[in-house]
């Protein structure tokens, strides 16, 4: 471990390059700003301190003129601010196309991620580098927060929904993943590593882990144990509606509203499905919550996301 | 200036007394504890908060020892009790009530010319409830502790924490109606009970802050009381309010928190930022800069810390545009706050400045809160929040506006003000090296904790990884420096009760009404009704006068 007094952080993502560059802009103005107050001060100080014989006279009588020129002035500069920082929050909270997607569930007090291919970790993630990765995320009990200092990414992780996040490192190596958000005893443990690794690595590590069963067959299995099938098979006869290319479309809802059918609905759909019946079906769906463990959901969700196909307009 | 009736005043000091102060009217016990003074009431209330200080402070420095190494000292659960701990007592144990119930308390009556509160009862009242509120809170740590974090966030608040998570939570909710009652008083008091002359734009600002801070108090206050209150139902009876088991939102209980607790932030700032605008006039010798624009600036933040809750929330994953919303109003709230520094600053240009010790303690208010703002908007940049929230840049930030700041005018007010109301002088050299001493532990302990919030150190936290020690190791040198230079005044001016010499009425040479009686104030204020017939902080520094707002001018 080097003893060297640390300043700043890794950066090792694309997300962290462009945080960086505006953490920098307004570390620039924070300086501006602390240099005039600092400045004026001291020389107001030495200059007008009661012993100096420095002329009092003509002091400025109409403050006004001075108060709207540094109102102004710090208005567009916090405007430009907001503008900057709002285009970027965008940007990391609206995930791109991504190449690989993995699942989080968080729990008192780990981190568990399941791979597309079926491998899970604890603690840690294995990731490749240059690749566009976006994490699902699940709380199986408190608020936890998912953060990575060395990619500027972090997202509380609320039960009771799914969050997104993504990020692209851009460098090889280990680094730190740890829990933001107080979630108890051992919060402060919390931790785990991110390890990204070149594009071979990374296949050799998923294929080391021994793995049969995907993710997708997984949830299949899943969706057969729980009876979904019974149901929401393309074959069944029951009045359900037909889960081929559901995922990403726009789903009207019995209530009017219209959802955009994505992982956050799938789950919301399996655990409070009298909350989001679609328009045209009997509200008959059984209410999975407390029988499926937010894995099991996960699996689900990525077996749904795998029925690829034209979504029916209506059975 | 524009001063109407100008007479010469005599240069003798007032006549001897002739009623007995407000200390010596009354020694028995029972005069004290059912007075109706707001001057003993507000000498209560310093008690108690003192009290409260000492203690949140305790548990701050059994954490940044913990804190000196990575391994630390305390068990996990210990430390996780005494950060959730220092944070409830220090919020609304020490900074909400600090200087509205002590300096507000004992001079909003005499700088506006009253004998009294409006309701001099409620603000008795308002004293036993602060201190039920404070038993509560000492039997939640006596017993234990809580350990949710001082924000209670649900669902670990209402069902996962072990702890006496009810009992703090009651104690806040009970805390929250002597806020109440405190602040209902101010504003009666400053509408209805001004002297003769005494318009609203004759107010010293330290009225106005504390008339802001009453308004913000008032309508604030009754959204805290019912967010424990469901606090408490869903930890007893499992009603499903925040508890996504049961069909509730945890970010429910977010917003109705903050809603209260970020205005409850402008509660603590506000009136430091009143008294400091006393305290620059006063000893740069010259008149505010822009006095109409700093009553603005005071009451667009007391109507915009309303409209700011959720930048709390930028990463618990409210919609993305509510997020921008939030942070446009946040940008707006720097905006009064840049003039009032800008203006605190300008207010030295072509003064006659002198440097004691309430002076030292002002001019660190300054520079303490430039810098919690200017971090401040770095917050409140979306993207640059995403990496910073919950980690100690966020921990950093609020300490130099709560602590940093709001401290430091708390003991520039208690020395601004100490002749006046104990009639003795402390001894200034002690003083301003109690001032200086403050600034140097106070930068010395946060500043490193900006460099670590970058790093990705999370707050609430009691361990760390071991290449962060160098930094944690300094703030926590920092921290010991913190402790001597608190501590400090506490002795000197302890000494000054016994040893000090006598205070005249008006030491400083300052124009507000308070100074024009004699000190300690006498038992009923004033023996005729002033009449007001000028803005306050008439100094003149080409010509060492100061005229009071009664109209007499003085040579200094």
């Amino acid at each position: 471990m080097d003893h060297w007094i640390p300043f700043w952080p890794d950066t090792a993502a694309v997300n962290a390059v462009v945080v960086n560059n505006l953490y920098i802009a307004e570390l620039g103005l924070a300086g501006v700003i602390m240099a005039t107050v600092i400045g004026m001060m001291l020389t107001f100080c030495i200059r007008y301190w009661r012993g100096s014989p420095a002329s009092r006279a003509n002091r400025v009588q109409k403050t006004w003129h001075f108060e709207i020129a540094w109102t102004v002035a710090t208005l567009a500069a916090f405007l430009v601010l907001f503008v900057w920082g709002a285009q970027v929050y965008v940007w990391l909270f609206e995930p791109p196309p991504a190449d690989e997607e993995d699942y989080v569930v968080a729990k008192q007090w780990m981190w568990k991620i399941e791979h597309p291919g079926g491998q899970r970790e604890i603690d840690a993630l294995h990731v490749p580098v240059d690749k566009t990765i976006k994490l699902v995320m699940a709380s199986e009990d408190v608020i936890h927060s998912f953060f990575v200092p060395a990619f500027r990414i972090k997202h509380d992780v609320v039960p009771g929904t799914l969050e997104v996040i993504w990020f692209k490192a851009d460098k090889t190596g280990v680094f730190r993943l740890e829990c933001t958000q107080y979630c108890g005893l051992q919060h402060a443990t919390m931790t785990g590593q991110v390890d990204v690794l070149t594009g071979a690595d990374y296949a050799r590590w998923l294929t080391d882990q021994g793995v049969h069963n995907s993710l997708v067959q997984q949830g299949e299995a899943v969706f057969r144990a729980h009876g979904c099938s019974g149901c929401h098979d393309q074959n069944s006869t029951v009045h359900a509606p037909s889960l081929v290319g559901l995922y990403g479309t726009l789903v009207h809802l019995q209530d009017g509203s219209v959802q955009l059918a994505d992982e956050a609905y799938i789950r919301d759909c399996i655990l409070n499905p009298r909350s989001f019946t679609v328009a045209g079906y009997p509200p008959i769906m059984p209410d999975f919550s407390g029988q499926i463990s937010e894995g099991d959901v996960f699996e689900l969700i990525a077996y749904i996301k795998s029925l690829k196909g034209a979504q029916e307009p209506d059975k | 200036m524009s001063v109407t009736t100008v007479e010469r005043a005599a240069s003798v000091e007032p006549p001897a007394r002739s009623q007995p102060s407000y200390l010596t009217s009354g020694n028995t016990i029972a005069s004290w504890l059912l007075t109706r003074d707001h001057k003993r009431i507000a000498l209560l209330f310093l008690a108690s908060i003192t009290f409260y200080f000492f203690i949140g402070g305790i548990a701050a420095t059994l954490m940044r020892l913990n804190l000196a190494t990575p391994q630390g000292l305390l068990q996990p659960a210990v430390y996780n009790r005494m950060f959730t701990m220092h944070g409830i007592i220090m919020v609304w144990f020490f900074l909400i009530p600090s200087i509205p119930t002590t300096f507000g308390n004992f001079f909003v009556p005499l700088m506006i010319g009253a004998r009294d509160l409006a309701f001099p009862r409620v603000n008795l009242a308002s004293w036993y409830v602060f201190n039920l509120s404070g038993l509560v809170v000492l039997y939640a740590l006596i017993m234990g502790g809580a350990d949710t974090g001082w924000t209670f966030y649900t669902p670990l608040s209402t069902v996962y924490a072990n702890g006496y998570v009810f009992a703090a939570a009651m104690a806040v909710f009970i805390n929250g109606f002597s806020s109440i009652m405190t602040s209902l008083n101010f504003i009666v008091t400053i509408h209805r009970m001004r002297a003769p002359g005494m318009t609203w734009m004759r107010l010293p600002l330290f009225v106005w802050a504390i008339y802001a801070v009453s308004i913000v108090m008032l309508t604030a206050t009754p959204v805290l009381a019912m967010d424990t209150f469901l606090l408490a139902v869903e930890r007893f009876i499992g009603v499903g309010l925040f508890d996504p088991n049961h069909g509730g939102d945890p970010l429910l209980w977010q917003h109705m928190f903050w809603f209260y607790s970020h205005p409850a932030v402008y509660i603590m700032i506000l009136p430091a930022m009143g008294v400091v605008s006393e305290l620059i006039p006063c000893f740069a010798r010259r008149p505010i800069f822009g006095y109409s624009g700093m009553t603005i600036a005071l009451m667009s933040l007391a109507i915009l810390s309303f409209f700011v809750w959720a930048h709390h929330m930028f990463v618990a994953g409210i919609s993305i545009y509510a997020g921008i919303v939030f942070s446009l109003m946040t940008f707006f709230v720097a905006v009064p706050s840049a003039i009032k520094v800008f203006n605190w600053t300008v207010s030295l240009h072509k003064g006659s400045i002198v440097f004691d010790a309430p002076m030292l303690y002002a001019l660190g208010f300054v520079l303490l809160f430039t810098v919690g703002g200017v971090t401040g908007l770095m917050l409140a940049t979306l993207a640059v929040d995403v990496d910073l929230h919950g980690t100690y840049f966020v921990i950093a930030h609020f300490h130099y506006i709560m602590v940093g700041a709001t401290v430091s005018a708390f003991f520039g007010a208690l020395h601004y003000w100490w002749p006046k109301i104990t009639g003795r002088l402390y001894p200034e050299m002690w003083a301003r090296f109690a001032a200086i001493l403050t600034y140097v532990g106070f930068n010395l302990t946060f500043f490193p904790q900006f460099i670590l919030g970058y790093l990705g150190m999370a707050r609430r936290s009691y361990t760390y990884p071991a290449v962060w020690q160098s930094w944690n190791l300094l703030s926590s040198a920092g921290a010991s420096i913190l402790a001597v230079a608190y501590v400090l005044p506490l002795l000197y001016l302890g000494w000054s009760l016994f040893r000090g010499l006598k205070a005249t009425a008006n030491p400083w040479g300052a124009t507000g009404l308070e100074w024009t009686i004699s000190s300690p104030p006498p038992k009923h204020n004033f023996e005729r009704t002033p009449v007001v017939v000028t803005e306050p902080y008439c100094y003149d520094p080409e010509r060492h006068t100061f005229v009071t707002q009664e109209g007499v001018l003085h040579d200094e």
